[in-house]
């Protein structure tokens, strides 16, 4: 049954769910440049192209650690959706799934680092510690975002706080939308889209990390973002509305709760232009950490 | 055809190289790009590192200076990869072809698929190119 958990539900539903919100992404992005965009079934032939490319390894770089940082990265993102889909479908998660979860989001963003650094190439390990600011800057109003669901169904379990959500979901109360504001912007730096793109700034330090990857391996760091753009979303509906209901009219509320987050993110990342590190930092330390201790203060007294 | 390169043909990512054009091939290039033409309908994206490329666009007379590096791109590149000469400097040399500085077309450095003369060539020309490299290595011209 694990087995079904994680290959069935945490990788390939996830993988064609996250390939699909890729999708969506550059077609709003294609119509917000008054442009056609690509086919649907684009992101999936990129995928299989790339499978098929030959591998070059730099030879200034650590071959080990080169090879298996995508994988790191893919595996952390698999265990986080596992524990998503088991929870909202399945059984009830064990006590502090959700510490355990906020642990696993970060190993996609160590798994680019760890790439970044063994890479060999100036430009990737300036990527790389770009993305360890970032990870500095977004992790705190990040957790107090998420600590809200937590303190407002009062309850540290997933299963809890969905359980909480069936009288009213958390996106209804001030403090929830405050939280879901801060949540958003931080997802937008966990996924690195513009403006927080600035690890992986194209035009800049081309893709940072992954400059230097090519064939299967950039394959698996393309997947790895794509599931986690479907996980992040996910995750943020199950937090504050109420989780995915498949049964009658709720299955459209749902698709339209996600593809709502996902355009959201998209025009975001439309809209604006990229800020540098020192910038984004500020920004997270100062207003985002601000709204996001007001929530948690408004969340505790039951607003 | 093989899957691998069927989904090589849907999705070729580009990578743009001068060897010392005026610019003016690449101006061209990057007017692909633009919603007007946008060629992203087919799958093909600009990226800024060799070694997520597919195809190669290399622009201009390939000078002595840019030879060497274009030589080291063509060894970093992962295979497949197809080429493609734009312009009449890449083909022909045009009228750098007296030049001191200009030994060899690009031929004579790297295997090339198609070319685009043209002095620029219009965008029009540079994505009629790309349909017949895709006809060529797709065996259906």
């Amino acid at each position: 049954m694990t087995f079904i958990y994680l290959v069935v539900f945490g990788f390939a539903a996830t993988a064609v769910l996250g390939l699909i919100t890729s999708w969506i992404d550059r077609k709003v992005t294609a119509r917000v440049q008054y442009r056609v965009g690509p086919p649907f079934l684009q992101p999936f032939i990129d995928l299989v192209k790339l499978l098929g490319k030959e591998t070059v390894i730099p030879s200034g770089a650590s071959r080990g650690v080169f090879l298996s940082a995508p994988l790191l990265g893919l595996t952390g993102v698999i265990v986080v959706s596992t524990i998503l889909w088991v929870n909202q479908f399945f059984a009830e998660g064990f006590a502090g799934d959700w510490i355990v979860i906020i642990y696993l989001l970060a190993i996609p963003s160590l798994s680019l680092i760890i790439a970044g650094f063994a890479s060999g190439n100036p430009l990737a390990s300036l990527g790389a510690s770009r993305e360890m600011k970032l990870v500095i800057a977004y992790e705190l109003p990040f957790i107090l975002a998420l600590l809200v669901p937590v303190i407002s169904a009062n309850s540290i379990r997933i299963s809890g706080i969905l359980e909480a959500q069936t009288t009213g979901i958390f996106a209804g109360s001030i403090s929830g939308i405050l939280a879901i504001i801060v949540a958003i912007l931080c997802v937008q730096a966990k996924l690195a889209f513009v403006p927080f793109d600035i690890p992986e700034a194209e035009t800049e330090i081309v893709e940072g990390p992954l400059v230097e990857y090519s064939g299967p391996g950039l394959a698996i760091f393309k997947l790895m973002k794509n599931m986690l753009f479907f996980v992040l979303p996910f995750f943020l509906i199950i937090l504050f509305f109420g989780g995915l209901r498949l049964d009658g009219i709720n299955l459209l509320w749902t698709i339209l709760e996600y593809v709502g987050i996902v355009a959201i993110i998209t025009v975001i990342r439309n809209t604006n232009p990229r800020v540098r590190i020192d910038q984004a930092v500020r920004f997270f330390w100062g207003p985002m950490t601000l709204i996001a201790a007001v929530a948690v203060i408004l969340a505790l007294n039951g607003l | 055809m093989s899957l691998k390169l069927k989904a090589l043909l849907k999705s070729p990512w580009v990578f743009h190289l001068s060897t010392g054009s005026c610019n003016n091939c690449d101006i061209e290039t990057l007017d692909c790009l633009t919603p007007r033409f946008d060629i992203e309908r087919f799958g093909m994206l600009l990226v800024g590192s060799i070694k997520h490329a597919d195809v190669l666009l290399v622009s201009g007379s390939c000078n002595r200076m840019s030879v060497e590096r274009l030589k080291v791109l063509w060894d970093q590149v992962p295979k497949p990869c197809l080429v493609v000469a734009i312009g009449t400097c890449t083909g022909s040399r045009g009228l750098f072809i007296d030049s001191y500085n200009c030994p060899v077309p690009l031929d004579k450095i790297i295997p090339v698929d198609v070319y685009i003369p043209g002095c620029p060539p219009k965008p029009e020309a540079i994505i009629a190119g790309a349909v017949k490299l895709i006809q060529k290595v797709g065996g259906t011209l």
